[in-house]
């Protein structure tokens, strides 16, 4: 019911990229399974997967936008949710490798029997359930965020400062999982994975299905964030965005709004790594690295903050040119993302679904003169007051 | 009977000391004679003759014999060392003889003679004309313990006038009383006085077997000895750790003091501070380059030369920086994060792409090479040289601030800009030379850490968190806040280490800072009132 | 807090004691006393730094003071109070700089401001839904932004922000209003608009004005405190202040 109502108070943008993300669902799959390869409509196995991974990134730069975009906080450390939830479901293949292993122990993962453990640590009791593993997908990154905000928002750490202790929080997990003695597999990272709720991880149908099931993720992802935006809730924290002291003079407890918004924000991203690393057969401490979660940002701001659609859409572009340009001249990447950061910040603002829509409500007001600039879009939040 | 016969050598030594000189070269002569020999017996007597003369030559001989360099023409009964070429030298003259010597043997050797060569050599140094060789050998006899070398040591000890000298001497004798089975208990307690003087892990280790298993009087002196002198390992590690965590803060301070002016005094998130850092240690890097190559004599300069260059580079960066993109966000902090973040992104790839991907080798002048003992403490010069440098630069940019024009007109843009411009300060000059400052203090910290880290175009980044922590911690808009922070935070930081490992240890320090910002969200000397959080 | 049944406590609506604040050893407030009854308008004058500001920060819970009592309605402790909670009991606060939700239209920044649940759970589930709209119209009728409901408060003027900004406080419906330079950069016209407005709302509420404005502060006919270095310095009615040689030394000038 609630999904019927949110689907018929969608905005076009909205409804656009719903459908978009119904047709790829649907199209991606079929040129994949049934066009025999070689076609040229054939869509290989290896770019299904490709697209599943920008997927992923797409429902973590609408987690940041969730929470950046609508409330102002510019998080430097959502990589570390999405590491953490990517962790999460790295152990639960771990686990399912069982005998399989280079040391074919049932129980314990390959690391633990090079580093000569007997037992299996308590961190990693009960990530045999996929289930148990999904929840803490979930729970582990809502849960730092929920502890880390706690006390952030209280103590009101807003602006730039709140950035640097994200990235803080984020090098300190870093350092921490490239130690061996924390059970997470040191550098090496979880890897060599065999199978997901029994099915091959490497066949062509499990990877379709994982495609499609990120696909889901990211229109579930979309709509709950919609409607938390557009909820009085959504109101509220726009408010707080544009002046967090007016709402705390007309007795809202921002540090409360902000708590819900960061810790739903956190677990979308968990969610947004656990599918992840099936798709990529690989989780190490390098997603950790603070650079990855800057570049997030630089998604969400391309595509245009504040959009939900737009953070998705920068998402998909930006890796996409990374994609090719590491291909083609992979000298140039680096100069080409650190350009983007420029430009976007200097030229584009807003992004480009924000300059787009921007566009088309000027060219509105032309038409009819009485309508209203779309609301949702708003102005540079800037430190008001 | 061997301690007979090396006491009575010893004893002839001693005479030998009160004879004339002529009555000791004669000595010489005749244990030279009687150690050409094919009887054991004689030549062991031969040996302790010729420690006894407490000549040179005579140690330059049993150096040999040790080598199997000694060797004897039977006709003759002359002694000749055989050089490794296969020539001779005469062992009494020490110059080559006038002629070669014919159907030489070499001097007998077996397991016997080999000890009483090693006393014979010992008490030999101990006795050598200069002082730097008696203390290695007397270091040596503490080390080995040798209850052997007691005679020698009491005779040598007798003679000896270097103070330094005889007390290692004393503890060495000391030593050796400690390990000699016949030892009474009161000998043994006054022994352990005189090695508790080191106060060092040699002197520790000294005690650790007496602690276990000696007679109660001996283990209770030791017990009391060894408890001092762990006192006072403790202490000198302390110390050892404040030094180290000082010299680490220095560093820390460096890499943040640049950052304090951008991000403490302007406001300004520069994200491409570390690579301001970076591009200092490259100009270090082609500074070392160039002179290596056309100047080396003035390699020793190569710091002092890189210096204002990487301030000149660094600086000039950071204004281009400045006037390209940071002033059109100004008052848009995050926008000003991310825009230098991009700008960082590409400053190293610009490096990778000029100097490669792989660490660069900086060499570090002779000055900067070697350590010396301080009350105890090994401070490597290296070490000193950045402690020093970085109290000169936060000095000078104090002096900058505080007495200079420039310092006068960018603290009143800084407090108040548009009253500043309408006394007429040129305001946006004043910004991009304040960020150029800024950058150039980064680029002079890039000199001064690539003496201690990797010059990598990933340098900047292992930087650009701990320089923020530093700069929030100690708060925003004070330098001597930035000091204290980067200070405390090395020194911690040492001290975490031993019991925590040094990434646990940074990890503890990082979520102390991430828990502190909480309490203090504006560092720990922030500016208090109305004005800060407008 | 010996005084409980201090007249003058039980029947104010505000009642600072003593109260002082430093910030790194300068006195904003230096042991500052004041009453304000119940429905009184009081108009608060004196030089830039004499504490005006500092002190509707100790009240709306902003600022800790170092020492003082400050007490709402006669028996409320404010300084153990969070701002959140000292605007739940009825004290509204109008910056010195126009601050309004910027990217929500006007009807948006009422609806926000007005009474209700504000807690975060109960916003998810769509509370602001339910408007209110006769009493929603009627703040906007109040302040003039009637015709202006469906714009963004971005788009506002100046003036306008500022009066969106009472409206906000009216449909905050306090017991207390506190108000910081109104005036501010408006014109004559919108000033004296400005004057009417608080008339009108101080027949219902108590109400504090910082104001610079001495034409302003006549229009308005109340009670007016000078305040100096963190200190009462006068206090009365407006010609009585106005006279006040101490007043026209440090702030009126000759």
């Amino acid at each position: 019911m609630i999904l019927s109502k949110l689907l018929t108070e969608l905005d076009w943008r909205g409804r656009v990229f719903l459908l978009a993300l119904a047709a790829a669902a649907v199209i991606v799959p079929v040129l994949n399974l049934a066009i025999p390869e070689g076609s040229a409509l054939n869509v290989p196995t290896y770019a299904v997967s490709l697209l599943g991974k920008y997927l992923c990134y797409a429902l973590l730069a609408v987690a940041l936008d969730l929470v950046w975009g609508y409330c102002g906080i510019l998080s430097l450390g959502h990589g570390a949710f999405f590491a953490l939830g990517g962790y999460a479901m790295g152990m639960y293949l771990m686990r399912q490798i069982g005998t399989r292993g280079v040391y074919a122990n049932p129980i314990l993962p390959d690391f633990m029997v090079f580093l000569n453990w007997k037992e299996l640590p308590l961190t990693w009791w009960g990530f045999q359930s996929f289930p148990y593993a999904m929840l803490m997908a979930l729970v582990v990154p809502g849960l730092l965020a929920f502890v880390f905000g706690w006390f952030a928002f209280r103590s009101r750490v807003t602006g730039v400062y709140l950035s640097i202790i994200t990235q803080a929080m984020t090098y300190a997990l870093l350092l921490a999982f490239f130690r061996n003695d924390m059970g997470f597999g040191g550098n090496n990272g979880l890897t060599d994975f065999k199978d997901i709720l029994g099915f091959n991880i490497q066949a062509q149908a499990t990877r379709v299905a994982l495609y499609v099931a990120t696909v889901i993720a990211l229109a579930l992802g979309y709509l709950v964030a919609r409607a938390m935006v557009t909820s009085s809730y959504g109101k509220v924290l726009i408010a707080i965005r544009d002046a967090e002291s007016r709402a705390r003079f007309l007795g809202y407890r921002v540090e409360r709004y902000k708590l819900v918004a960061f810790t739903a924000s956190a677990c979308m991203a968990g969610v947004a790594g656990a599918l992840y690393v099936p798709q990529v057969g690989i989780i190490n401490p390098s997603e950790f690295a603070a650079a990855n979660s800057i570049e997030a940002v630089i998604w969400v701001a391309v595509g245009g903050r504040g959009t939900l659609v737009g953070a998705a859409l920068g998402a998909v572009l930006v890796n996409w040119a990374k994609t090719w340009l590491t291909g083609a001249f992979p000298e140039i990447w680096l100069y080409g993302l650190g350009a983007l950061f420029i430009v976007v910040t200097l030229y584009l603002p807003k992004g480009i679904v924000g300059a787009l829509s921007e566009w088309s409500a000027r060219r509105q007001d032309r038409l009819a003169s009485s309508a209203a600039a779309e609301a949702g879009v708003g102005p540079q939040p800037a430190g008001a007051e | 009977m061997r301690f007979a016969r090396l006491f009575l050598a010893l004893l002839g030594l001693a005479l030998a000391m009160l004879a004339p000189p002529a009555a000791r070269a004669a000595d010489l002569d005749a244990a030279f004679a009687r150690i050409a020999t094919e009887n054991f017996n004689e030549i062991e007597a031969a040996i302790g003759d010729l420690a006894a003369t407490g000549n040179d030559k005579a140690a330059t001989a049993l150096q040999a014999m040790t080598d199997g360099a000694l060797v004897y023409a039977p006709a003759t009964k002359g002694v000749f060392i055989k050089k490794a070429d296969g020539s001779f030298l005469d062992a009494r003259t020490g110059v080559a003889p006038a002629e070669a010597p014919f159907a030489t043997k070499p001097v007998r050797v077996n397991n016997r003679i080999r000890r009483a060569l090693e006393a014979a050599l010992g008490s030999l140094t101990l006795l050598a004309p200069d002082p730097a060789k008696r203390l290695a050998a007397a270091e040596a006899v503490f080390k080995s313990r040798d209850v052997a070398a007691l005679p020698a040591l009491d005779v040598a000890l007798a003679k000896e006038s270097d103070a330094k000298v005889k007390r290692v001497m004393t503890q060495a004798r000391a030593a050796a009383i400690l390990a000699k089975p016949d030892a009474t208990d009161a000998e043994k307690v006054a022994a352990i006085d005189v090695v508790a003087e080191r106060g060092d892990q040699d002197a520790l280790s000294l005690f650790a077997n007496l602690r276990a298993n000696g007679a109660p009087i001996v283990k209770m002196a030791a017990e009391t000895a060894a408890g001092a002198i762990e006192r006072r390992l403790a202490v000198l590690s302390s110390v050892q750790n404040v030094w180290y965590g000082l010299s680490l803060g220095s560093v820390l301070l460096l890499a943040a003091i640049g950052l304090a002016i951008t991000f403490g005094v302007m406001g300004i998130i520069n994200m491409a501070h570390g690579e301001m850092v970076m591009l200092g240690a490259y100009t270090t890097f082609v500074v070392q380059e160039l002179l290596r190559t056309r100047f080396p004599g003035l390699f020793d300069w190569s710091l002092a030369i890189a210096l204002p260059l990487a301030f000149l580079v660094s600086g000039a960066v950071g204004v281009l920086l400045e006037r390209s993109v940071i002033r059109f966000l100004y008052g848009r902090p995050l926008e000003t994060l991310l825009a230098t973040w991009g700008v960082s992104l590409i400053l190293q790839q610009a490096v990778r792409s000029a100097f490669g991907a792989n660490n660069r080798e900086v060499g570090a002048p002779s000055f900067m090479a070697g350590s010396f003992d301080f009350m105890g403490l090994q401070i490597t010069y290296g070490r000193l040289w950045i402690v020093v440098f970085c109290a000169a630069v936060f000095a000078a940019l104090l002096f900058v601030l505080k007495a200079t024009s420039f310092g006068l007109k960018m603290r009143a843009v800084t407090q108040n800009r548009r009253m500043a411009a309408c006394m007429g300060i040129r305001t946006p000059w004043v910004d991009s030379l304040t960020f150029g400052l800024g950058s150039g203090i980064a680029g002079i910290a890039g000199v001064a850490l690539s003496q201690i880290d990797n010059v990598s175009p990933n340098l900047g980044q292992s930087y650009i968190v701990d320089s923020f922590m530093v700069v929030v911690f100690g708060g925003v808009g004070n330098l001597w806040g930035t000091l204290v922070a980067a200070l405390s935070l090395g020194i911690a930081n040492k001290f975490l280490e031993p019991f925590a490992g040094a990434v646990l240890g940074k990890i503890l320090l990082l979520v102390f800072i991430i828990l502190f910002i909480q309490k203090r969200p504006r560092g720990l000397f922030a500016l208090k009132g109305r004005a800060v959080e407008a | 807090m010996s005084s409980v049944t201090n007249p003058e406590l039980t029947q104010s609506i505000l009642y600072l004691d003593g109260v002082s604040v430093s910030f790194d050893g300068f006195r904003a407030l230096n042991s500052l006393s004041m009453v304000i009854g119940h429905g009184e308008m009081r108009a608060i004058i004196g030089p830039n730094g004499a504490g005006k500001t500092t002190m509707m920060d100790v009240i709306t819970g902003k600022t800790r003071p170092d020492e003082g009592d400050v007490l709402f309605d006669g028996k409320v402790d404010l300084t153990a109070l969070d701002e959140a909670s000292i605007a739940e009991l009825g004290i509204g606060r109008k910056f010195q700089k126009p601050t309004v939700f910027e990217s929500h239209t006007v009807d948006d920044n009422i609806l926000l401001a007005m009474k209700g649940p504000r807690s975060a759970g109960s916003s998810l589930f769509g509370w602001r839904n339910r408007v209110r709209d006769d009493e929603k119209d009627q703040v906007l009728e109040t302040v003039g932004l009637k015709d202006h409901r469906r714009r963004l408060a971005a788009d506002l003027s100046h003036g306008q922000k500022q009066w969106l900004e009472i409206g906000m406080l009216l449909a905050q419906d306090p017991k207390l209003l506190l108000v910081d330079e109104p005036v501010a950069g408006m014109t004559d016209a919108e000033t004296e608009q400005t004057a009417e407005l608080l008339a009108a709302i101080a027949k219902t509420h108590a109400v504090v004005v910082v104001e610079h404005d001495m034409h302003f502060v006549r229009a308005l006919g109340c009670k007016v405190t000078c305040l100096h270095e963190g200190s009462v310095l006068a206090e009365g009615a407006i010609d009585q202040v106005s006279t006040n040689d101490r007043v026209v030394e440090v702030y009126l000038g000759r």
